[in-house]
């Protein structure tokens, strides 16, 4: 949302864009569709638990039907028999929809990709694919920033305004880095924290 | 009673249709009187058909062929095992050549147990569906884990993955 007018209006009154309102409501209201198909469904049934509480980020009313679901979290292997079914349900969603590939298998056939012989190599031969979520299976945490980052699409959506968008967003925003310790800061501390490593390693003088 | 004692008790009732040596194994053509014998004697009373599985023995490897040390076949294992007597087990064979009558294409045949043991019903299924053994007599030889539409029988050594199935790419 673009800052509020901060103190020229009174207390309640919001100015925002129709487009940005209606993206808010968008991504705020994410309703995925119940599709697990293997292991990764099990995480996703604990991102819809209390612990990691999908619905904090108002994507946690699964529907039992595609025609009331907007995300498609494709969570499991999907085998060629199934990606029929895939697709028929995926045409059978409103507009606009989306979908998070979840997992290796859907990413691109994890383990069944040289010897399955009935696994799709990847659920984007069948569906379009918004975001991908590696992992076997991901963690939770990851399910749910694959959410935010198809949350981060929908913000950079223009339903109204015709001009395009002046940064078209498709760089994670909100990723945390990984924060490495102080004696990997910089390359040399690094080669010089290694070196110590090694000293220390070796087996100790009879 | 051991698999040796169930095994002499078969060649002496099934002359010339059971093999001399364990495994045991069975001509095709007798498959359907050993089992009901072994199911219905007295002394025996297998009535608990554990599993039905289908070997593919071929060497693919043109350089392995030579050591490989068995002419390519197809197997079809039938593991019992017994409520009545519990802990007697035993395991049957059935040997049969990888196409029938030596043409490409033309499943080999098999009696189908599935009057005998109501769970050999699926177990043919599978059988047929990944190794590529028709069950004659089977009351519902549908392929029951691929699609109904799909060519080829998997675990056959020589299977070919489609290029595509229903526009989606396959390899």
């Amino acid at each position: 949302m673009p800052p509020l007018l901060g103190n020229r209006f009174e207390d309640g009154f919001v100015v925002t864009s129709l487009d940005s309102a209606i993206n808010w409501a968008r991504e705020s209201s994410l309703w995925p569709m119940t599709f697990g198909l293997a292991c990764c469904a099990i995480e996703m049934m604990a991102v819809g638990g209390p612990r990691y509480d999908i619905d904090r980020f108002g994507a946690g009313a699964f529907r039992a039907t595609p025609r009331q679901a907007d995300l498609m979290v494709v969570a499991g292997t999907v085998n060629l028999k199934m990606a029929e079914r895939v697709r028929r349900l995926y045409n059978q969603m409103p507009d606009p929809k989306f979908v998070i590939a979840m997992g290796a298998c859907t990413c691109g056939g994890g383990p069944y990709y040289k010897y399955g012989y009935n696994v799709v190599k990847g659920v984007d031969l069948v569906v379009p694919v918004d975001v991908y979520v590696p992992g076997c299976p991901p963690r939770p945490e990851a399910l749910l920033e694959g959410l935010m980052r198809v949350q981060d699409k929908i913000r950079t959506m223009k339903t109204i305004a015709k001009e395009p968008t002046a940064d078209p967003l498709l760089v994670p925003t909100r990723t945390g880095r990984v924060q490495l310790p102080d004696e990997y800061g910089t390359p040399e501390k690094t080669l010089e924290a290694q070196k110590a490593q090694k000293e220390q390693a070796k087996p100790a003088k009879a | 009673m051991t698999s040796a004692d169930v095994h002499a008790l078969l060649l002496q009732q099934f002359p010339g249709t059971v093999s001399a040596g364990e495994p045991t194994t069975v001509e095709v053509v007798a498959l359907v009187e050993v089992c009901r014998f072994l199911r219905d004697d007295p002394r025996l009373r297998f009535d608990l058909l554990n599993n039905i599985s289908g070997v593919d023995y071929l060497e693919t490897d043109a350089k392995k062929v030579a050591k490989a040390g068995f002419e390519p076949h197809l197997e079809v294992v039938y593991h019992l095992s017994s409520v009545a007597f519990p802990g007697r087990r035993f395991t049957l064979k059935v040997i049969l050549p990888r196409w029938k009558d030596g043409v490409t294409g033309e499943l080999p045949e098999v009696p189908t147990v599935s009057h005998l043991w109501r769970t050999a019903d699926w177990h043919e299924r599978e059988v047929y569906d990944l190794v590529g053994i028709r069950f004659t007599g089977h009351p519902d030889p549908r392929r029951i884990l691929m699609a109904d539409d799909w060519v080829g029988h998997p675990l056959r050594k020589d299977f070919e993955y489609p290029l595509e199935y229903h526009d989606i790419r396959c390899r």
